[in-house]
């Protein structure tokens, strides 16, 4: 069993020119180890999918990926995760600059408290990406059509963004996370306080997206890994079991812990 | 237009943006290092501003404490001055009757005066002489009188006595009072200073620790004004507010955490409840002088009637924090006990009550804090009275701690700034004490179940 | 026999008589305890509360009208030509309550005074008497009662119960009583007031000098009750405390929850508390003896003429007072803000105080509002450091460095020390209080919705 994985993780990353890729990352919240040694590449302008049972470390996975595990307390890491080949954990490297080239996008909707278009805005506005109000309209609209939603919201940009339904507001963080022009979006389970309708939407919404950015999801549901993701990755207590193209895992999986939690026998 | 010429046009629009659009950030460019330079140095200025908040706090804090340590520590040490006093036979008790009643109504303050003048025979005008005798405390004559009591054998013998001095005196011996200043502007003249030299020169001058201090009431003299008689006070009415607003306050929380149904009443008792706990001090104090005074007719700066106020006042806090305690003890020990056959009223104070007793004491005790500070409403029911005897009961005239405070402080001797500020010091002391008791009581039963 | 040896009598009454009912319920029991409906204890009690519980009521209501029941008596006694005047009533009465406590030798009044002095004293006595044997007798009363009715049929536990009930109802309705006391009570002497003053003056007048009203013939006609000038000094100092406590609070509050150490707050954050839990009366002292002759003598320096009772030093202090109190509980505001808010904002790259100013803030707005109003309404209501700290005469002005006096620091003169009753200037006090009242409860009931609202949106 062990030979399998140790197999499917040496074997992996021979992708060619990764996005990202992590190398060796260990993270512990204080004393307790939520990732052993995970070593995995994203494909630039695929979909990954992160899929495995609860509790296994996928959201903390995701997060190291722009560090936002930075703002809990007592976390450690070691390892590296590279962005187009320079370590995101440098010194060097700018974190509120990072986060900007790899978004991120949350299970619950969380707009700001603000108008529509100041959610939209807001990243651009803080990033200085714009030099006019025009530029500025012009980035908001573009989101806004990207991720979907102009159509649904265009004539009331100015009232409050909390009015929105849910799958609407998600689209919206979408669309919020889209306005800095990442090159990277990772999402944690984008659809799960969804209904099945908006649901649909999102996914429709993240195959389209494919096109310009590198996605990284992480999700509960197979069917959803099966019809977004080119590639998928399992994770099982912290350890990454087995990742490969997605008809490849599903079809043909490798270990047998994936073959458990794809059938349903646990998870 | 229809809908669908709009809905396309819409699509036109938008395609038109998306095309032209979504050129990737170029993050190395000078104008966006300028930018994140310009934010982190934003970040740096906010987080600043946060830490100089807490600094001005606390060094409002030390300089408040600064203060009122610096003035206040020497009031916990008086100057006393050595004379040699001659226990005159024939002006104590002429007769050598031997008799107390006698002794006792013998005038020892001539025998100080007496002291004074033969230290300073020089001394001879009216005024001069006056000023002579301030040096020792209108007080010292009933240290002695106790002395010759004690020890009536005194009686005929020439001896060397610390006396008490006088405010003045005592200010220029703690250096308040600088002989540097022009003689118009002090309140002790060029002779009285030279007395002064000399006395200290022969080592009759000395500063001994105050317990006067501690054991006396209020006077009109700072050397002879002690907080006793407001620290009796103090317990009186606080013993009053206790015995009022801790039943009180716990039974209310139990009706309304344990009891109550939801209905008008219970709605209107927490917003009341609620009001309250913000309704201005002064405006309890305005209450107690109507419905007590006026009303009730209950006796004038009484500590009951301070007591009652207060206890209005502390009532809120008890009932808030015995209801956070109440809450916070889990159901399922109600549930274990009332499956066990126990009435709600047993299942409450056999099993819930001692559980939450912890919080509602720590409540408690922090409300009795509040009150043992709580000034403004005494002085509306008339607590403010110059009041020199301790008080016996919680029915006599009496006055409290933050009272006598405030009531030094507006007395214009000098001598009773820094009685003020040890007072003050006395306060901070009990109030410390009382809250690190509450401290100790929330951590000691601190338990998360 | 002092109240204090009555109720410990009452008590102990109260403990023998929870043994005795006990006992004879034992008794009854034959030794079966099953026998009886209750535990023998819940007999016990029942008795005690019979013997104890209208004792005490009957104390409280003998309190609540014996002083005005007695003074009826004495008033009638007195000669018409000294109850017709209420100045001369009030000084009389004075003097007979002075009597009557063995005092007054050195008082030159007519001998019905005198009389009614002697008679005020023996009517005391007679209550006091009267009291012990009213309450004594009910406790027996009650005792012989409830012994009699001890059965092993009688549902004790059941009865106790209903009872305690009732008194946790009543201990809850003092909260309410509290309250109507307070309305009625400032009500009842401001609208006696506005009988002499019209509100409309009162309310709008640009002069307040209530001190020259004191000559009986001048009631009203000569002292001036415009409260303008004390509305305007106490919003000045509320205004020069909030721009001290707000911006420090709300700051201390940002570096506490979003910046410091657990273990920076475990040391900073108790620090601020112990400065809500200094006395005013210490504060007061400070500002008039630290604070304000520091401002005044820094002022002379820089040739600015500052009072030594500037609405500045009293405005100042009383703002490091409010900051614990705007700290705590702009910190508990904040910290309900959602951290999926915060992911969000960080998530886009933004930094801590970007997210803090444009997120976390006007997120927590409408709880911060609510934490400011009340501590507005703190600082209206505050005494002491006004009092200690502030001026006494009205200066209408709006100059922080100069004298101005606050409402409350008015009420305190206007109560304290020798009051003739009935007088307009006395009567002001409550009008006053009337309107402090009314502002911070509004004050107090907005922010408390306001905030209400607020944590019901995050909850
Ligand atoms: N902030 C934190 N502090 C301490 N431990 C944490 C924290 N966040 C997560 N963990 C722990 O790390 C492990 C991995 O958690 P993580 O949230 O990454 O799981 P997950 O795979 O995303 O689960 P789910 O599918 O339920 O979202 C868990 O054991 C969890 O308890
Ligand atoms: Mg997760």
């Amino acid at each position: 069993m062990a030979a399998v994985s140790q197999s499917a993780m040496t074997a992996e990353p021979s992708v060619a020119s990764p996005k990202m890729t992590a190398r060796d990352l260990n993270l512990s919240y204080g004393d307790n180890q939520a990732l052993f040694d995970v070593n995995l590449d994203i494909v630039e302008r695929q979909v990954t999918a992160l899929i495995g049972p609860s509790g296994c470390g996928k959201s903390t996975f995701l997060r190291c990926m722009n560090r936002m595990n930075d703002t809990i307390d007592g976390v450690t890491i070691k390892g590296e995760v590279t962005l187009d080949g320079r370590d995101i954990y440098d010194k060097r490297i700018d974190v509120v600059q990072l986060r900007a080239r790899i978004g991120m996008v949350f299970q619950k909707p969380n707009p700001f408290p603000k108008t529509i278009y100041d959610n939209v805005a807001y990243g651009p506005r803080i990033h200085g990406l714009v030099n006019s109000r025009d530029e500025l309209d012009q980035i908001v609209m573009t989101s806004l059509e990207r991720a979907g939603l102009l159509k649904e919201v265009k004539d009331r940009l100015q009232s409050p963004a909390t009015g929105l339904s849910g799958g609407q507001q998600q689209r919206l963080c979408i669309a919020r996370a889209v306005a800095v022009s990442p090159e990277v979006i990772l999402m944690d389970e984008p659809c799960s306080a969804l209904d099945p309708i908006a649901t649909a939407k999102v996914e429709e919404l993240i195959d389209e997206l494919r096109s310009n950015y590198t996605i990284v999801i992480v999700t509960h549901s197979m069917q959803q890994a099966a019809r977004v993701s080119q590639r998928t990755a399992f994770f099982h207590l912290g350890k990454l079991v087995e990742v490969g193209e997605t008809d490849q895992i599903f079809t043909n999986p490798k270990d047998e812990r994936t073959k458990g939690y794809i059938t349903g026998r646990f998870g | 237009m229809t809908d669908m010429a709009s809905l396309m046009e819409d699509r036109a629009a938008a395609k038109v943006i998306s095309d032209n659009l979504h050129k990737p950030v170029d993050w190395d460019s000078p104008k966006i290092a300028r930018n994140i330079k310009k934010r982190y140095a934003a970040e740096r200025r906010f987080k600043f501003y946060g830490l100089a908040a807490i600094g001005v706090a606390l060094l409002a804090l030390f300089v408040l404490a600064g203060s009122i340590g610096s003035k206040g520590y020497t009031a916990f040490f008086q100057t006393y001055v050595q004379l040699e006093i001659t226990f005159d036979q024939d002006a104590i008790d002429p007769d050598r009757t031997g008799d107390p009643a006698v002794i006792g109504k013998a005038n020892f303050d001539g025998l100080i005066k007496q002291a004074l003048r033969e230290r300073f025979p020089q001394v001879t005008g009216r005024q001069e002489k006056r000023d002579l005798y301030s040096i020792v405390s209108g007080g010292a004559s009933y240290d002695l009188r106790e002395r010759v009591m004690e020890n009536p054998g005194l009686i005929g013998q020439t001896r060397k006595v610390w006396l008490i001095s006088g405010d003045d005196f005592d200010m220029l011996n703690k250096g308040y009072i600088s002989a540097d200043v022009e003689e118009g502007n002090r309140r002790l003249n060029d002779e009285e200073i030279a007395w002064y030299d000399a006395l200290k020169s022969d080592g009759a001058v000395e500063k001994q620790f105050h317990t006067r201090f501690f054991t006396n009431g209020d006077s009109r003299e700072p050397e002879l004004a002690g907080i006793w008689g407001a620290a009796v006070g103090s317990l009186y009415t606080l013993m009053v507010t206790l015995a009022l607003s801790f039943p009180i306050g716990v039974l209310a929380a139990v009706y309304l955490e344990e009891f109550a149904p939801k209905n008008r009443f219970t709605q209107i008792v927490e917003v009341n409840i609620n009001n309250l706990a913000a309704v201005p001090s002064i405006v309890f104090g305005l209450l107690g002088l109507e419905v007590y005074l006026n009303v009730m007719h209950l006796p004038r700066s009484a500590p009951v009637v301070g007591g009652l106020t207060l206890a209005l006042m502390t009532l809120p806090t008890i009932i808030i924090a015995s209801r956070a305690a109440i809450k916070a003890v889990p159901p399922s020990i109600r549930q274990a006990a009332l499956g066990l056959g126990a009435s709600p009223v047993q299942t409450v104070t056999h099993h819930v009550l001692p559980l939450a007793m912890p919080g509602i004491l720590t409540g408690t005790i922090i409300g009795m804090a509040q009150a043992l500070g709580e000034t403004a409403p005494l002085l509306m029911i008339g607590m403010v009275a110059f009041i020199v005897d301790i008080p016996g009961g919680a029915l006599d005239p009496a006055t409290v701690l933050p009272v006598q405070i405030y009531l030094w402080a507006d007395s214009p001797e000098r001598a009773f700034v820094e009685k003020t500020s040890a007072a003050i010091m006395v306060l901070l002391a009990f109030l410390v004490l009382m809250n690190g008791l509450a401290v100790y009581l929330r951590k000691k039963f601190e338990r998360k179940w | 026999m002092s109240l204090s040896f009555l109720l410990l009598a009452v008590a102990a009454l109260c403990v023998l008589s929870f043994y005795f009912g006990r006992q004879r319920a034992i008794a009854l029991s034959g030794g079966r305890y099953s026998n009886l409906h209750s535990l023998p204890t819940h007999y016990g009690m029942y008795v005690a509360l019979w013997c104890g519980l209208p004792a005490l009521l009957l104390l409280v209501v003998w309190y609540m009208f014996q002083g005005s029941i007695i003074e009826a008596m004495i008033i009638a006694d007195l000669p018409a030509e000294i109850t017709g005047d209420p100045g001369k009533l009030s000084l009389a009465l004075n003097s007979i309550s002075l009597i009557a406590e063995g005092g007054g030798q050195h008082l030159t009044v007519s001998p019905e005074v005198v009389d009614a002095g002697r008679r005020l004293a023996r009517l005391h006595t007679i209550a006091n008497a009267a009291l012990i044997v009213v309450m004594l007798a009910s406790a027996s009363v009650g005792i012989m009662l409830s012994y009699r009715k001890i059965d092993p049929e009688m549902r004790a536990r059941n009865n106790v119960e209903r009872i305690s009930r009732w008194i946790m109802i009543a201990c809850s309705a003092i909260a309410i009583l509290s309250t109507v006391g307070i309305v009625f009570s400032l009500l009842f002497e401001a609208l006696h007031f506005f009988s002499k003053i019209s509100p409309l003056e009162f309310l709008f007048g640009l002069e307040w000098s209530p001190q020259t009203a004191i000559r009986a013939d001048q009631v009203a006609s000569d002292g001036a009750f415009g409260a303008i000038p004390l509305f305007v000094g106490t919003l000045l100092i509320t205004l020069i405390a909030m721009a001290v406590a707000v911006p420090v609070g709300l700051f201390s509050a940002i570096y506490m929850g979003e910046y410091a150490s657990s273990k920076f707050r475990s040391v900073a954050k108790p620090a601020l508390e112990i400065l809500a839990g200094v006395p005013t009366v210490v504060y007061g002292f400070f500002a008039a003896l630290t604070v304000a002759p520091f401002l005044r003598d820094n002022g002379a320096i820089i040739g600015l003429d500052v009072s030594s009772e500037s609405a500045l030093a009293a405005g100042l202090v009383m703002g490091v007072m409010i900051i614990p109190f705007v700290s705590s509980l702009s910190d508990d505001v904040m910290s309900q803000v959602p951290q999926s808010l915060r992911d969000g904002s960080y998530g886009l790259g933004a930094t801590k105080s970007e997210t803090i100013r444009h997120v976390i803030f006007p997120a927590a707005l409408p709880g911060i509002v609510g934490a400011v109003l009340l501590a507005v309404s703190r600082a209206i209501g505050e005494t002491m450091i006004v009092v200690m700290a502030a001026g006494l005469a009205a200066n209408l002005t709006v100059n922080p460095l100069q004298a101005v006096t606050t409402v409350t620091v008015q009420i305190v003169t206007l109560l304290v020390g020798d009051q003739e009753f009935n007088s307009a200037k006395t009567l002001s006090a409550f009008a006053l209080g009337l309107v402090l009242f009314l502002v911070t409860l509004g004050l107090n009931v907005f922010a408390l919705k306001v905030v209400q609202k607020y944590r019901e949106k995050y909850d």
